[in-house]
Formats: structure tokens, C-alpha cells, sequence
């Protein structure tokens, strides 16, 4: 070791440039060696399927022949796909709005807490978001059960009339939402109350000494500290939320008459379980240009707090 | 003077007074807000536990309390043990996950210390796309997946989940460990350069220890991940010894119309288990691996 790093001056004065050089040119291969598995695989697993999407998208049902766009004119010509779209947009915006609002509430409550129970609480409120969604799910199945369900049991001991949970389009709507939310607002909570935390007290106590009352110390001191934390988060929570699966296909599969299908059900029921892959495909990429425009805004954020944080 | 004064001091007493009593209040009002959320948050998880002991009989019994279990059993867990492929599903769950968590760890560590440290042509373009990748939801690709998987020959395949969840768990182990990399200060790397260290050498000797918090929650990260996947496995797995837990369960457990919804509930729990388990005894990493796509860079 000592006598390489000895050496290392003596052959640097013979043959400085080319060597400077050889290391520069070692170290962008290293470089690119390490980054190549990232590359091939976001190349050959996330960008090379989606155009192939778009490929698909313009085949007929048997993929024999090139049809253009009649795909996606034919969706935009049937009730069913406007009703998915209009599912997808409350499912979204209600979930999402419900979700922060919750999460907001909580990390105030929790923030507020004497730091001793804080943690003892924040376990307890965390878990719906560690449960599977898939898992947690079938419990709320089976809570929404038509004959068994154990709700209707505990409003029938208050004398009200059973609810059917999954069976009629508005509770439906109103079900595969609640859970949704109960999903995710642990998520926002603890966001936000890493947020709560980072202001610091002074500005609450120069509010204070101003007499600004709680609700003018929120308006003025805590949204302002957290707003770049609120857009991240609710930007990030309706991609996935717009996206979202499990929840749908295991509650509803999209019933009562296709009333609950959001896009990425009614994607599955059209391209695997009915066979029609390219229709399938367009569904699927009519999320792209809102899912586009929600990441664009996230980047945007994220770019923005890592710079305020540097 | 002296009046004045006599009479200002019991007047911050009592403001103080309705302070404290403004403030017990409002901590009253935030442990009843807090009851009824945890009530709220636990009541599917204790609707599952409870089920989970009850016999069938018990279950179809509508005069029974669906909240309260009166002739506790583990019969339930017992079948779900001894018969069944429900061990298979959790072996495979076990298998794919194990792997996908390798895989992705090596693959993001490498990316991300290439990324962080070793400035390159398009090294900032590449980061951003990887940020950009795991803002694609995997709804918009499972469609051309399942024709791909199909063309390798991988359909109703385990291998096929271990080739396909990294695409879910890389982008943002790399978007992590990118940040926890850059936080590392470059007197660190300057010394080891000094000290004639190559940069393999200086990724496996001072970056690996010095972030392995980072790592320990960007492994959790991948773990929930692909633990939890849902979509991948139920569009492309068909045969139940192929199958992984979040779609075994419902698979297997349901005959047409029959529900074993004791069974169901408790392989559910089983289920569950393990992230409950990481995150009881890991919290604070968990907390730091799911959260720190937005509170760090």
C-alpha cells in the first residue's frame, strides 16, 4: 500500500497526461458499468413496454392487423368508458382529498401529544398502511359481506336499517373510497408530521407574542411551512390512487354493472379476463396523459424541497 | 404605581389559568379524535383475528356477535399448516421476495453510488429518470407485460414475479440511497483516494457501512414491495403452486360460492404478519424507507 502510493508521484512526472486520461476513461467505464443493470432494466422493463403498449394499442383483437386509433375511439364511444372515467376521477380526487385531510388532523393531534405517548400512538395509527393492501382488503370483504356483515350487525343494534355495502352503486362507490382512505392516511399523517416537526418554534412563538390566535398561527406559519410537503404528497397519493388495483378487484371487480371499475380494473377485465389485449392496452394508456401531468408536478416539488433542504 | 402593579399581577395568573385549561381541553379533544381513529384503524385487523378462531359453524351462525368469538379455536391455522398449498404460497412469497430484495439492493446500490458520486455524461438526466420511473404505475404496464412474459415463455411462471419486481422496487431504492450516498461528505472518499482505493473499493469499504441505515430501509422498502405486489401475480399466475400469498389466499379458499372465510382471514393474518413484524421491531427505518422519496432529496 505505502509503496504504491510512493510510487505513484515518481511515475506521474513521466507520463502525467496519458495517465490522468487512462483514469478518467477507467473511472466513466466504471461508471457506466455499475449504472448499466438500472439502464437495461429500465430500458427493457418500463420504457420498451410502454411503447410496445402503444404498439398494441393500435392492433385489432386477434393482433393481426394495424388499426390506428379505433381502439381508443371505440372506448370513447361507449357508456361504460365514461363511467369509468368518471369512477376513476371521484375514486381519485374524494380518496385523495379525504386522505389528506385526515393525515392533517392526525399529525396535529399526534403533534400536539406530550413526546412520551407520541410513539405508542403513531405505532398503533401506522398500521392499515403496513397490511398489505391486497390482505387488509379481504377483511373489509368480509366486513362488507351481504349476509354476514358485521357492520349491518352493529347498526341493526341500533335499530338501522342493513346496508348493502357492495351492492348498490352509490354505497359501492362510497365502500371501495372508504378503504381507500383507511389505506392511506396513515401515510399522509406521517408525512405531514415529519413536516410539523421540521418548523421550527420560534415562529410559533412570535405569532403568539403578535396574539395571532391557533387558527391565524395555522394559516400563516404552518401552511406556508408545509406547503411544499402537502403538494408533494398529494400529487404522489393521486398517482397511485388513480392507478390503484387491489382495492376495486377484490371489493367490487368493477359491479355493480361496471359502476365501480376504475381504469386499471376495467383494463384487467377487457385485456386478460376478456382476451382483448389491445383494448386492454388503450384503457390502460388513457391514464398516461393525467398520470404524466400529476408526475411532471411531483418532480417539480421534489427538485424544489431538495434544493430549500440543501 | 404600586397599585398599578398589585393589581397586574393576578391578571397573567389567570390568563395562564384558562391557557392550562384551554390546553388540557385541547388535549382532551385530541385523545378522543385519537380513540376514534385507532378504533377505526384496527377494526379490520381485529375483525380478521377474531374470525380467524371462530369454527364455521361458529361463522354461520347469524344469531351469534360477529365482534366477539365465544368458543375460541385454531383450527382455522391448524388446516391452513397441515393441508393445502397455503405453505406453498408462503414459501413462494418467501422465495420471490428474498431474491427481488437481493437483486434490487445490488443493482440501485451500484447505480446509485455511480450516480451520486461519479459524475458522467448524463448522470443528472439518469437520476431524474429514475425518479421519473417510479412514478409509473405498474396498472399502465401490466398489459404489455403479460404479452412479453408470454413471449419468454414465463407465463404461469414464479421465475417471471422475480424478473418483474425489481422494475417496482429499484427506481426507488436508487432514488434513496442516491440521497443517503450524497450525504456522505467527500473528505471521506478524497481520503481513501489518497490512500491509492479504487472506487469499488471505496463503495464496499466506506459507503456500504457508512449508509447502512439508508440500505436497511431501501431493503425494507423492496421487501413491502414486492411482498405486497398484487397485480403481476394475479394477472400471470394461473396454478396454485405457482402462486404467491396476496392472490393464494383468495384462490384456493373460495370454491364457486363457498367462502371459508374463517380460513381466509386467518391466512390473511399469517399474511400479514411479517411486515408487521419487520415494522414493529425496525419502525424507525420503515418509516425512513417509505417516506423518504419526499422529505429527502
Amino acid at each position: 500500500m505505502s509503496q504504491g502510493t510512493l510510487s505513484a508521484p515518481v511515475g506521474a512526472e513521466a507520463t502525467g497526461r496519458p495517465m490522468l486520461r487512462r483514469l478518467a476513461r477507467r473511472n466513466s467505464t466504471v461508471a457506466f458499468l455499475l449504472t448499466l443493470p438500472l439502464i437495461l432494466l429500465v430500458l427493457g422493463l418500463v420504457v420498451y413496454p410502454f411503447f410496445y403498449a402503444v404498439y398494441l394499442s393500435m392492433l385489432n383483437r386477434r393482433m393481426t392487423r394495424f388499426i390506428g386509433w379505433d381502439n381508443f375511439t371505440f372506448l370513447l364511444s361507449r357508456e361504460t368508458f365514461w363511467n369509468v372515467v368518471f369512477q376513476s376521477v371521484l375514486f381519485a380526487v374524494s380518496a385523495v382529498l379525504l386522505k389528506a385531510f385526515i393525515g392533517f388532523v392526525l399529525a396535529h393531534v399526534l403533534h400536539a401529544l406530550p413526546s412520551k405517548g407520541q410513539r405508542k400512538w403513531r405505532g398503533m395509527l401506522l398500521v392499515p398502511w403496513v397490511i398489505p393492501p391486497a390482505i387488509s382488503t379481504l377483511a373489509w370483504w368480509w366486513l362488507f359481506d351481504p349476509s354476514y356483515s358485521a357492520f349491518n350487525w352493529a347498526l341493526l343494534g341500533i335499530g338501522v336499517d342493513p346496508v348493502p355495502w357492495l351492492g348498490a352503486t352509490g354505497w359501492a362507490r362510497f365502500s371501495v373510497i372508504l378503504v381507500n382512505v383507511w389505506y392511506g392516511s396513515p401515510f399522509f399523517m406521517i408525512m405531514y408530521l415529519a413536516a410539523l416537526k421540521s418548523v421550527p418554534d420560534q415562529l410559533y412563538e412570535a405569532a403568539a407574542i403578535d396574539g395571532a390566535t391557533g387558527w391565524q398561527k395555522l394559516r400563516h406559519v404552518t401552511f406556508p411551512m408545509m406547503r411544499n410537503v402537502i403538494s408533494i404528497t398529494v400529487l404522489f397519493s393521486l398517482i397511485v390512487t388513480f392507478a390503484n388495483f387491489d382495492i376495486v378487484r377484490i371489493l367490487t371487480n368493477g359491479g355493480p354493472q361496471d359502476t365501480t371499475h376504475v381504469f386499471a380494473t376495467y383494463a384487467f377485465q377487457v385485456g386478460i379476463q376478456s382476451g382483448d389485449i389491445p383494448l386492454g392496452a388503450s384503457v390502460s394508456l388513457f391514464m398516461f396523459p393525467l398520470l404524466a401531468i400529476f408526475a411532471i408536478f411531483t418532480l417539480r416539488g421534489v427538485n424544489k424541497r431538495s434544493k430549500e433542504m440543501a | 404605581m404600586s397599585s398599578t402593579t398589585a393589581n397586574a399581577i393576578p391578571a397573567p395568573e389567570a390568563r395562564q389559568g384558562s391557557l392550562k385549561r384551554e390546553r388540557r381541553w385541547a388535549l382532551i379533544g385530541a385523545y378522543i379524535a385519537l380513540a376514534f381513529f385507532v378504533v377505526f384503524f384496527m377494526v379490520p385487523p381485529f375483525h380478521m383475528l377474531v374470525t380467524s378462531l371462530k369454527s364455521s359453524a361458529e361463522i354461520a351462525d347469524l344469531s351469534g356477535n360477529p365482534w366477539m368469538v365465544s368458543k375460541p379455536t385454531l383450527q382455522n391455522y391448524w388446516e391452513l399448516l397441515t393441508q393445502g398449498n397455503y405453505l406453498i404460497h408462503f414459501r413462494n412469497s418467501v422465495m420471490v421476495t428474498v431474491i427481488t430484495v437481493i437483486v434490487s439492493m445490488i443493482i440501485s446500490v451500484m447505480a446509485a453510488f455511480a450516480l451520486a458520486r461519479m459524475k458522467f455524461w448524463g448522470s443528472g438526466t439518469l437520476a431524474t429518470g429514475v425518479f421519473l420511473t417510479y412514478l409509473v404505475p405498474e396498472t399502465l404496464l401490466f398489459i404489455p407485460m403479460f404479452q412479453i412474459i408470454g413471449g419468454l415463455g414465463l407465463y404461469n411462471n414464479l421465475w417471471a414475479m422475480v424478473l418483474i419486481f425489481p422494475t417496482l422496487t429499484v427506481p426507488f431504492c436508487t432514488w434513496i440511497m442516491i440521497g443517503y450516498f450524497a450525504s456522505i461528505p467527500k473528505e471521506l472518499d478524497e481520503a481513501a483516494l489518497i490512500d491509492g482505493a479504487s472506487h469499488l473499493q471505496m463503495l464496499w469499504k466506506i459507503f456500504i457501512p457508512v449508509a447502512l441505515p439508508g440500505i436497511l430501509a431501501a431493503m425494507i422498502f423492496a421487501f413491502t414491495v414486492s411482498w405486497a405486489a398484487f397485480i403481476y401475480p394475479i394477472a400471470f399466475l394461473v396454478s396454485s403452486d405457482q402462486m404467491v400469498l396476496t392472490v393464494g389466499i383468495v384462490s384456493d379458499l373460495i370454491r364457486a360460492d363457498t367462502f371459508q372465510w374463517g380460513k381466509i382471514m386467518a391466512g390473511a393474518l399469517m399474511a400479514a404478519l411479517p411486515p408487521l413484524l419487520v415494522y414493529a421491531f425496525l419502525m424507525d427505518y420503515y418509516i425512513a424507507g417509505l417516506t423518504a422519496g419526499a422529505t429527502k432529496g
